[in-house]
This record gives structure tokens, sequence and C-alpha cells, in this order.
């Protein structure tokens, strides 16, 4: 059984049918992407399984506990980080400190009140913060404003927050939409070196075949709220189904 | 030094320094010549000076880190002083009783607002907060009467038990506030050459406590919490996907901003021991605000500074009446000199407010960070000015510190 199990799960807003009958499995340790065009309910099944969204039928489990009907927090807190279309970070606070957070997040819980407690005395997770930013190649920018950063970086960024956690599944929608070419190409070595390094299961949203096809071990791809097919890179791009729907409208 | 960064010390001691030398900065002017009036070191405006200090201080903890704009803070202030006069009327004339009484009592309203104004961000928060206030002050006014004591305000009388003090003095009178027999009323005047200096101890226990009140602000600035409640204001999607519920963080800086402005409410009524439900009012809860911005929301000493100057401009700039400007300008010609007078007429007196809304839009407009802004613009200009003066080697030598 997979680390994420979607089970029939159905979801309707009005009239429109978003989900329909939506099973998934996604393997410990893979990078599983799930692609379809636009409107094909990729984003919503991505806010299914972090809370955002409640199915209307069907099951959702991480790791063999439900998530429906969880807030958001405490799925991350289950060990759940989501990575956004547009970077999600604050803005109004240092690299440094964006960082420091998802660490508070993971050693404190969902709330704590460290009121006389200084930032600077928490050598550890200073120390974690900055190594993590050298993975990521950030560690210069400690000291930045994040708001001023460029979107890569801000990207980055938010990358370092999600993975500093340890997170044993990490979502990322659609992480290279507006990319440069450069960007996008960094992107993709970031993650392929994520996954060579550590044990991490990932799910990636996206559009971009060259990102899905350098970096997925398994395909879903998602038509009409449905999965069309599931299979490996390599048959998916022979697969005559996807060209009519995704690649065939595509061209 | 006291578990502070460098910066944040020297801040700290900064402000140690101006409270507890007061009653000398805000007396520059010697007592006989005419701009004597410009003088505020008199007991009673000082305690309001570094009251309000506190009030803006704790506002700020709420609206500087987290943004959310509480727009009936005064209902705490108002809370707080009730409580207190009450454990003047019951218990004893002790402030120390009455202070954390008003502390506690506020704390609890606050929890009740929070808990239901908290579910709302942004103007919602704003609106559902000034409904409280708005609440609370017309409940005072009428039907808690038996409590607050209606339009005419809470006060002390000869009857009351007093459990553990006394319910009149020896000669019959109404027995005042003290500090374990410290009379809160009591000062010293130190004359020196044409200056009278006030020490007034009501002033220094509220400066003492504002020092306090500070230092705890600092502290929770720096704090883990302290960051948290910046990322609340900066992004709270990102906050809640990162596994953290912003919703007791903010409750929980809700309650010290409203412990905060009961410890105001409750020092108010220390050195004057009367409450009315005016304090609860909406003009109250504006002048925080105004108080915070106008000094530098999110900024350490702003709300001191901010508080400061329009406590200055209330209880200066409203005593200067028409002869007061007769006599400043009575060196021009008759005509002239009334067509001046009749020209400054309304940004003073009683029409201050005016002079105080222009400052302010001109500080909101051009200072958006306030009056903390505008002394790092003039100190950044001093050092560029002090650096191209002592030319090329200094500069040199001046920038890697930086």
């Amino acid at each position: 059984m997979g680390i994420l199990e979607v089970k029939d799960v159905n979801k309707r807003f009005g009239g429109l049918k978003a989900l329909s009958e939506v099973n998934l499995s996604v393997a410990e340790n893979t990078v599983h992407a799930i692609i379809g065009p636009n409107g094909a309910g990729k984003s919503t099944l991505l806010n299914c399984l972090v809370g955002k969204l409640i199915p209307d039928t069907g099951s959702v489990l991480f790791d063999g506990q439900s998530v429906l009907g969880r807030k958001p927090f405490e799925i991350n807190q289950m060990g759940i980080s989501r990575v956004f279309q547009t970077p999600e970070i604050f803005g109004d606070l240092t690299v440094m400190e964006n960082m420091m957070i998802p660490l508070f997040a993971r050693r404190d819980g969902a709330y704590r009140l460290h009121a006389f407690r200084s930032v600077e005395s928490e050598g550890e997770l200073r120390s974690r913060a900055e190594a993590m930013l050298e993975d990521v190649k950030m560690l210069d920018k400690r000291h930045m404003h994040s708001a001023s950063m460029s979107r890569g970086d801000k990207r980055r960024l938010e990358m370092a927050m999600c993975l500093v956690q340890d997170p044993r599944l990490l979502l990322l929608d659609e992480p290279t939409a507006g990319m440069a070419r450069a960007d996008t190409n960094n992107t993709i070595d970031l993650l392929k070196e994520i996954k060579e390094k550590r044990d991490i299961t990932m799910a990636i949203i996206e559009h971009d075949m060259h990102v899905v096809f350098s970096l997925a071990d398994r395909i879903t791809v998602l038509a009409q709220g449905t999965p069309l097919v599931e299979d490996s890179p390599e048959n998916i791009k022979g697969h005559p189904k996807v060209r009519e729907a995704y690649l065939g409208e595509a061209a | 030094m006291f578990g502070l960064g460098k910066k944040d010390t020297t801040v700290f001691v900064v402000v140690i320094i101006l409270a507890l030398c007061a009653p000398f900065i805000l007396n520059p002017f010697p007592g006989n010549s005419s701009l004597a009036q410009f003088n505020a070191g008199y007991p009673d405006l000082m305690q309001r000076f570094v009251i309000f200090g506190i009030f803006a201080i704790g506002f700020n903890l709420l609206f500087g880190l987290t943004g959310y704009l509480s727009f009936g803070h005064a209902a705490f202030l108002g809370a707080g002083s009730y409580a207190a006069v009450w454990m003047f009327k019951l218990l004893s004339m002790n402030v120390i009783p009455a202070i954390l009484l008003s502390m506690i009592v506020a704390g609890l309203f606050a929890v009740v607002i929070g808990y239901v104004s908290l579910r709302r961000s942004g103007i919602y928060f704003s609106i559902l907060t000034l409904a409280f206030a708005q609440m609370s002050y017309n409940l005072a006014y009428s039907v808690l009467t038996p409590i607050t004591n209606g339009e005419t305000g809470l006060q002390i009388t000869l009857d009351d038990p007093r459990i553990l003090g006394s319910s009149a003095t020896a000669d019959g009178g109404i027995p005042v506030t003290n500090l374990f027999g410290l009379e809160m009323r009591h000062f010293t005047t130190v004359d020196i050459g044409a200056w009278s200096f006030n020490f007034s101890v009501g002033y220094y226990l509220c400066a003492a406590i504002m020092i306090l009140a500070f230092y705890v602000a600092v502290r929770i600035f720096r704090s883990p919490f302290g960051m948290m409640l910046r990322a609340i204001k900066s992004n709270q999607q990102r906050l809640y996907y990162t596994g953290l519920n912003a919703r007791p963080y903010t409750l929980a800086v809700f309650v010290i901003s409203g412990m905060y402005a009961g410890l105001a409410g409750g020092l108010l009524a220390s050195m004057d021991p009367l409450a009315g439900p005016e304090r609860m009012q909406w003009t109250a809860s504006g002048e925080v605000v105004l108080m915070t911005i106008l000094g530098g929301a999110g900024t350490l000493i702003g709300p001191v500074l901010g508080a400061g100057f329009i406590k200055y401009f209330e209880n200066i700039f409203s005593k200067i009446n028409d002869g007061v400007l007769h006599s400043w300008f009575a060196f021009l010609p008759d005509g002239l000199e009334n067509f001046i007078v009749t020209l400054v007429h309304p940004f003073v007196g009683k029409g201050w407010h005016l002079t105080l809304g222009l400052m302010f839009m001109l500080v909101v407009i051009f200072l958006p960070g306030g009056l903390v802004e505008g002394g790092q613009r003039i100190a950044r200009a001093l050092r560029r000015g002090k650096s191209e003066d002592n030319g090329a080697a200094n500069k040199a030598s001046h920038e890697p510190a930086e």
C-alpha cells in the first residue's frame, strides 16, 4: 500500500463535477506526477489532500490515517508539506526567519508560547536552518528581506522551508509555472538532488512535460475529473488515450 | 544586557533615561519666561505620558506585530479603571492589588472579546472590536450603573468598606491612594535657579512600571512568539501550511495587549481614583491608534513617542488662548496683530485637534513609519554629511561596521 491512498473521491461544485471516482496510490520514496489539461481537476485534487477542500465522498489516507476533516496545519503536522504555484513565503521576514518558523513548527507543534526566549538563542535550530540554506545554495542570502528576492530564489526558499521539516510527502503545485527556462532547469536539478539525497515522496502537479518526464517515476493522467491512465513515463509518452486527451490537444 | 541584543539594549537604556529624567527634560524653560507654558513637567501630565505610553506599547504588540487593528482597546482601559476603583472601595487604598485586579479583569475581557473578534480579520475584526467597545461604553453608561455608577462615574466615598484599610482618615477625609503608605500624590519640588522641578511618587511608580512594560514588550518582539506574530501579519496561508495554528497566537497577543491596556487603566485610577464610562468611548480607542501610528507602528519606541506627542498637544497646545496669542504678537501693529491672531486662532486652544490632525496627515503621507522613521532619516542624513566631511578614508572604515 502506498503512503498516500486516494479512494473513490468525488467533488462537485454546484453543477460541475470536478472530481469523479478518483483513485490514486502514491508509493513511498517515488516521484508521482499528476498531469492533465486545464480544468482536469488537478488543483481540486491537491486541495483535497491538504485539507483546503473536503471531498463529497471517498477517502484520503496518509500513512493509513484519514486526512479528511483535518485542518491544513494538522495535515502538515502529519508530515505533508506543500509548495504553492506562486511561492508563498513570509515576505516581511528575513530568509533566516523564514527558515526558523517551519523548524519551530516541527519542534514545538502547532502552538507554543515562547514569549521570553530569544530567537537568537536557538542555536541548534539555527544551525539546521543554515545547513538547509547551504543545501539550496542560499546561505549568503540569509539576512535578506525575502520579499525583495527574485521569483526563482523565493521558490528555492519555499522548498527549503518545506524540506527543513523533513516531510514524508512533499506536494508541489506546478513548481515551475511562470519560470524562465533557466530557472525551470535549476528547479529540476534541485528536485533531482533532493530526491537522491533524502527519503522523500513527492507528488507533483505540472503542466510542463519537460519537468514531468525528467522527474517522475509514475504519472497519472487526469482528464475531466477522472484518472485516465496511470503508468511509467515511458509508457505514458506513447499511450494513445493520453495523446488524444492531453498531448493531442496541446498540439 | 538583560538578555537583549546590542541595539535593543541601547533603545532600552534610552527609554530608562527618558523616563527617569522626564521632570528635567519636560521642564526646559525657566518658570518666569514667556515660554514656561510649554513646560510639561507637572506630575499629572507626566503620569499621563507614561500611562498612555504603556497603553500604546500594549496596543503596538497587537497592531504592530500581527497587523490586527483593534478599534476597541479603550474598553480594556475602562474595565481596568473600574476594577481598580472597586479595589480601592472594597479592599484598601494600596495600588498594588488594584493594579493586579485591573490587569486580570482586562485580561478576562480580552479573552471573551478576542475569542469572538479574532474569527475575522481585516476590517471585520476592527468593526467587531469597535462594536464590543461601544457596547461596553453604553452598558457602563446605563444598565450597569450599580457597578459603574453610570454617567457620574465611579468614585471612592467615605462609607466604602475598605476591609484592609480604613473608610476614612483620622481627620475624617477620604484616604488617598498609596503604595504601602507612600502617597501617590506626594511630590517634592526642587528649585534650581529659575527652574522648579517636580518629583512625584506617582510619576515614578508609573515610570517604573512603564520601563518594566517596555522591557517585556522588547522580549516579546525578539521571541519566537513575536516572530510567529510577524509571520501571521506577513502570510497566514503559509503559516497554516507550515503546521502552525494562528488562532492561539493571535488570541494570546490580544489578551496580553488587553492586559497592558488594563494596566494603564489601573494606573490612571491609582493616580486619580475615579473611573467614568467616557474612558471606553470610541474616541479613546481611536486615540491609541493615532499614538501608535504617529510614533511608528511595529517599532519599539514609536508608541511611547506617539503617546507623549499626542498628550503634550492635548494638554499644552489646548492652553494657548487668544490672550496668550495677543501677548506673543503684541510687537506687531494692531491691525496686523489682530489679523495674525485670527489666523492662528483655529489651530490652538480648543482647535488643537486641527493641528494634531494636520500633523497626523503629514506624518502618514511623508513618514509612513512615523516619528521613528523621521528620526532614522535625520540620523542617516547626519551620518552621510559627517562622512563626506571627513573624507573617503573615514567612510571606508565606517562601511564594514554596517
